[in-house]
């Protein structure tokens, strides 16, 4: 009989699997159908012993199979519902984001949680956006879970720290398969939604303002082209005029901020049909309100050159005067403003200089080229 | 959420702290072993830390190789490097800031050399040129 077991069961074993039971599960089964067959042969043998041990092997298969997925049903559905209590009425989301955005955690910490757990992106989609290696994006992700771990949630969010690590995820570059601008613009969105603050309302304004712009903001050879040459008919004109509503509902709740002084700014120039007729006084206006709300110096440099537009370039260098020497783009900003007053030698030089300083290829290569034009003139 | 490479010369750096500059060659076993186990903490703390992207080690030996026109071969000059510069290799850390980046080529440059005192290596921290940011105006 044990001569028999030997050749029948691999036949009852292949059967198996070939019915599509996963191999180790297979095994399993014909091992317990060649227990039974142990016990009752002796009795009297079957006229076909491979069809006895596959029809037994089968019916075993399948009690496993019913169990595990009732076993399966029984934790998920322990897992899943809550423990009987008065339930809580608030926003998870919400609760997540503040959570994500951490005071303890630095600000590339606070990204990364963020996309991973509010945004749903895996590791290795974070990892590839920031080009970093997946192991290290999965360190920072798990340290920063740690982090908050340990800190626990104290007291109220802090939705200005949300915002500025949204924002921030909307301004980073990206070199993976996931687009960081519409991932910001979407969590934007939901916040928004959860929270009647105008100021995630200008920010979502800003970003959709911004958004919009995109598809103009660089050449298909990927140099950079600057506001005023834009091709505005590439400018996507239902989320400019989304960007534009969101914004006139943020302002007339009338508690103004930086980000709806920022999103005002980008709603005129999104509404001048050509450069040309760009409201500057208006935008000058927008960049006094926002020197109230920050003493950031790259506000500052960008109130130059609205200032340069409105009363010209010589009162745009005079104003230069009293931005700080290494504020990023300043050297550039002088240089537009000297070609401007007529003074292309200077700025010639500047451009060069300017081109060094440049934090980006696409940057460079754009000031380069300006420096090259006036060389010529 | 920037990049910095913290690059070892051979040569080619600014003058060494007075008494930090006696070479590898002349210290013992252990405080070879112990600069080595020094550097893979370093390592190991920034990969922990979540900002260690990449890291190599470039042989002395280096060829200048220049184009030489259409259909001939490759000048080439050297194995000779001439310049007053080596480079002995690099770290790419991912970072928040600048201050972060000179902390943590500071780290790099603490490693222990003879009598187990720190070396007081010069690194050069360079930035990476990365993407432009959206908001520009």
């Amino acid at each position: 009989m044990d001569d028999l077991l030997k050749v029948v069961g691999p036949q009852a074993l292949g059967v198996l699997v070939r019915r599509g039971v996963d191999f180790a599960a297979a095994e399993d089964a014909v091992q317990e159908a060649l227990l039974e067959a142990v016990r009752r042969w002796p009795d009297g043998e079957p006229d076909d012993p491979v069809g006895w041990l596959v029809t037994v092997a089968w019916r075993k298969h399948l009690d496993v199979v019913r169990a595990e997925s009732a076993r399966r049903r029984r934790e998920l559905r322990d897992h899943v519902e809550p423990a009987p209590g008065p339930a809580q009425q608030q926003d998870d989301t919400l609760l997540l984001l503040f959570l994500c955005c951490h005071p303890a955690l630095t600000p590339s910490s606070a990204v990364a949680l963020t996309l991973r757990a509010v945004g749903g992106l895996t590791t290795r989609q974070i990892a590839s956006a920031y080009l970093v290696p997946e192991a290290t994006m999965a360190q920072r992700i798990s340290r920063a879970k740690r982090t908050v771990a340990a800190e626990g949630v104290s007291g109220p969010g802090d939705l200005g720290r949300v915002l500025r690590v949204l924002y921030l995820i909307f301004n980073e570059g990206y070199g993976g398969d996931v687009d960081l601008a519409a991932e910001a613009i979407r969590l934007t969105r939901q916040l928004s939604a959860a929270t009647s603050d105008p100021e995630a309302a200008g920010l979502l304004a800003l970003t959709l303002l911004h958004h919009a712009r995109r598809g103009s903001r660089f050449t298909p050879a990927g140099a950079l082209v600057p506001l005023a040459e834009q091709d505005r008919a590439l400018w996507d004109t239902d989320l400019i005029a989304e960007g534009v509503a969101v914004l006139q509902r943020a302002l007339a709740r009338d508690r103004l901020g930086e980000f709806q002084c920022q999103a005002a700014i980008a709603a005129l120039h999104a509404d001048a049909p050509t450069a040309g007729e760009t409201d500057w006084p208006q935008v000058l206006d927008w960049y006094d309100e926002l020197t109230t709300f920050t003493d950031s110096p790259v506000v500052a440099l960008n109130r130059v050159v609205a200032l340069a537009q409105v009363d010209g370039p010589r009162v745009g260098l005079r104003a230069l005067e009293a931005v700080p020497d290494d504020v990023p783009r300043r050297t550039a900003v002088a240089a537009y403003l000297h070609a401007r007053a007529g003074d292309l030698r200077t700025a010639g030089r500047l451009y060069a200089e300017a081109a060094r300083q440049a934090a980006s290829v696409a940057e460079r290569d754009h000031l380069t080229r300006q420096a090259a034009r006036l060389h010529g003139a | 959420m920037a990049k910095y490479l913290l690059l070892k010369h051979y040569r080619g750096i600014p003058d060494p702290l007075p008494g930090t500059d006696s070479p590898m060659s002349e210290w013992t076993e252990q405080e070879v072993a112990d600069h080595i186990a020094f550097m893979n903490t370093v390592a190991d703390d920034l990969r922990e830390r979540g900002e260690f992207v990449d890291a190599q080690a470039l042989s002395p030996e280096g060829t200048f190789v220049r184009y030489d026109g259409e259909g001939r071969p490759p000048v080439t000059d050297g194995p000779f490097a001439e310049t007053k510069d080596l480079i002995a290799g690099w770290m790419v850390i991912d970072v928040d800031s600048v201050e972060r980046a000179h902390e943590a080529a500071a780290y790099l440059s603490s490693a222990p050399g003879k009598g187990g005192r720190p070396i007081h290596e010069w690194i050069e921290v360079r930035p990476f040129l990365t993407e432009v940011p959206t908001v520009t105006e």
